[in-house]
């Protein structure tokens, strides 16, 4: 493990780079409110993140990263379009593996543009690799846009497509829904008897807590609906399945997915989005057809992330963690911003694990 | 040095785990009065009975402070953050059955599934502002389940006794909790989900990997091993 001493040295070596490209330097409270990151990841939280608290103040967590305390100061008093440059420690909690780092530091970069969504994701994924170009490092990209797109263009109900896209980032449980909505997936018996009784709260018995009958009717209604609506078509589930499978060079990724959407014009915005991201890095020199491409690349470790997404991998060293991770992340701002939004794009980089890989860039 | 066996201090737990060894040939016991904690072995040499709480043998055995111990499966895997590396198991002894399940009212007439638990998770979410709440002393091991099921909008309300109780209370409005026939949960008007079992316990022999032993230690553990007959 590099030293403290060093791994500061290097934080900020980086970050003064952030700086010359027009970062405003920013800090954040190690502290944060535990509520506001419950409300956005769940419980599941709680398994990442330290949390500690006060009769005062409540639960706290110590931060888990920069981007959340970062876009609420924005939305709080930010000009635009604003960029944000800030190095610090944050705080992973790790109960399976003790070789993970619990403690570490990133150097960010985050910015916050309305007008050219697809030239900011080029400007910061090309900050990043210009930054990491001394290192040997495979990039990995993806757009979890297209899929989401591919899920609002289904010929199906609106409340499948809300219980998809609640899972995009799930996708185990986003594959069973898939199955069950195309009929694909055995129907469960207590479901069939469910759906089959005349009067199903006969059979409910004394009625104790929160959740009561006028919720519980509501939701067998659903249930009905849902049964007599229409499977999702046999084409849909393979358009959504050759979506999911590409991997490819970037410029190969996108004739791909121009060939699906032409069997699914939903996705052409998307679509037509990556390929203005793959101009703009084309034009700052970035070699796209070297640039590896994967439609579901982000799905488990990113949840916040409903746009672009990148890591920096080294790849003589399958056991580190990604060196540099980023990404869109727009919905994260419209939940923060309580009725606000700003399209926002930002990236990190760990300083310890460049030192690890040899020395400074 | 001698080597060093956890046991639970007191009831059922400490009775089955004595009777187990005592068919084996070897004979623990609490030394003076019943609230002295000290045991005695005989039936083999070098084996020092520790007696403690049946919870804090998993933080022993990881820390190394006892060689061997008996608990719950569920509170090693509860406990202890990558079990398989600090613990191994020698042998499951037949008793303290309990099987951790997950519990929703019986009146949830629509809801027998994780797949259900989850859309109506998502729609109490809506309708009262707040995630679903289960009560549960087990954490670790249900946010894992619930995690590995896709399981989303959900939060966990600590719960250390009483459980079947938090949902009439309406502190929870489901639960995570040990049963071994399901009786108090029906008592409570709540059921279990039909994929809702998270793990199947019972009282287990584990081995520290983390306690220091001497070539006596070692020698002692083989010859306790064949007594126990396990592998």
């Amino acid at each position: 493990m590099p030293e403290r001493a060093a791994i500061r040295a290097e934080a900020t070596r980086l970050r003064t780079m952030f700086e010359a490209a027009g970062a405003q330097p920013v800090e954040t409270s190690v502290l944060q409110p535990a509520e506001v990151l419950l409300d956005l990841y769940g419980e599941d939280i709680r398994a990442r993140a330290y949390v500690t608290s006060d009769a005062l103040r409540g639960e706290q967590m110590l931060r888990p990263d920069f981007t959340v305390p970062v876009v609420q100061m924005h939305m709080e008093h930010g000009a635009e379009p604003a960029r944000y440059t800030y190095s610090g420690e944050v705080f992973r909690r790790q109960e399976d593996d003790a070789d993970r780092a619990n403690e570490y530091t990133q150097v960010g970069f985050e910015l916050f543009d309305r007008e050219q969504p697809q030239a900011a994701d080029a400007e910061v994924f090309f900050m990043i690799y210009s930054m990491l170009s001394s290192f040997e490092l495979r990039a990995s990209t993806g757009d979890i846009g297209i899929l989401m797109a591919a899920v609002e263009g289904l010929q199906t109900t609106e409340r499948r497509k809300r219980a998809l896209m609640r899972h995009i980032w799930r996708p185990r449980r986003f594959r069973a829904l898939i199955e069950r909505f195309s009929g694909r997936a055995v129907v469960p018996e207590s479901r069939m008897a469910l759906l089959a009784a005349r009067d199903p709260l006969a059979a409910a018995g004394p009625v104790i807590g929160l959740r009561g009958l006028d919720e519980i009717s509501s939701r067998i209604n659903a249930l009905r609906e849902d049964a007599a609506a229409d499977p999702i078509s046999e084409q849909d589930v393979l358009l959504i399945d050759a979506i999911l499978a590409v991997r490819e060079t970037s410029d190969n990724a996108l004739e791909r997915l121009r060939d699906i959407a032409v069997d699914m014009p939903a996705i052409t915005t998307a679509v037509d989005r990556l390929a203005a991201r793959l101009d703009a890095l084309d034009k700052r020199g970035v070699d796209v057809t070297k640039l590896d491409f994967e439609a579901s690349y982000g799905r488990t470790q990113m949840e916040y992330y409903d746009g672009f997404v990148f890591g920096f991998y080294a790849e003589n060293r399958p056991d580190l963690p990604p060196v540099a991770t980023g990404g869109r992340y727009d919905a994260l701002t419209r939940q923060l911003g309580q009725g606000r939004e700003i399209p926002a794009v930002g990236g990190v980089i760990r300083p310890g694990l460049l030192l690890e890989l040899g020395g400074v860039g | 040095m001698s080597l060093k066996l956890g046991v639970p201090s007191k009831g059922r737990l400490m009775e089955k785990t004595f009777d187990w060894f005592g068919e084996q040939g070897i004979t623990l016991g609490r030394a003076g009065s019943d609230r002295e904690y000290a045991g005695f072995v005989q039936g083999i040499d070098n084996v020092e009975l520790i007696l403690l709480s049946a919870g804090e043998v998993p933080r022993d055995l990881a820390a190394g402070r006892i060689h061997l111990g008996v608990t719950g499966t569920d509170l090693v895997r509860e406990k202890l953050g990558g079990w398989e590396n600090r613990v191994k198991e020698l042998a499951e002894l037949g008793f303290g059955h309990a099987d951790l399940v997950l519990a929703v009212p019986t009146c949830w007439v629509d809801v027998n599934t994780l797949d259900d638990l989850d859309a109506a998770a998502a729609a109490f979410r809506l309708k009262h502002g707040f995630r679903l709440r289960i009560a549960t002393k087990y954490h670790r091991l249900v946010r894992d389940f619930l995690r590995d099921n896709g399981v989303a909008d959900y939060q966990l309300a600590d719960s250390q006794g009483a459980t079947e109780g938090t949902v009439k209370n309406e502190t929870a409005e489901a639960i995570a909790d040990i049963t071994s026939t399901g009786d108090t949960l029906r008592a409570n008007h709540l059921k279990i989900l039909d994929d809702g079992l998270i793990l199947k316990s019972q009282a287990t022999l584990f081995k520290s990997r983390m306690a220091e032993m001497s070539d006596a230690d070692r020698a002692t553990l083989v010859a306790l091993k064949e007594k126990l007959r396990i592998d």
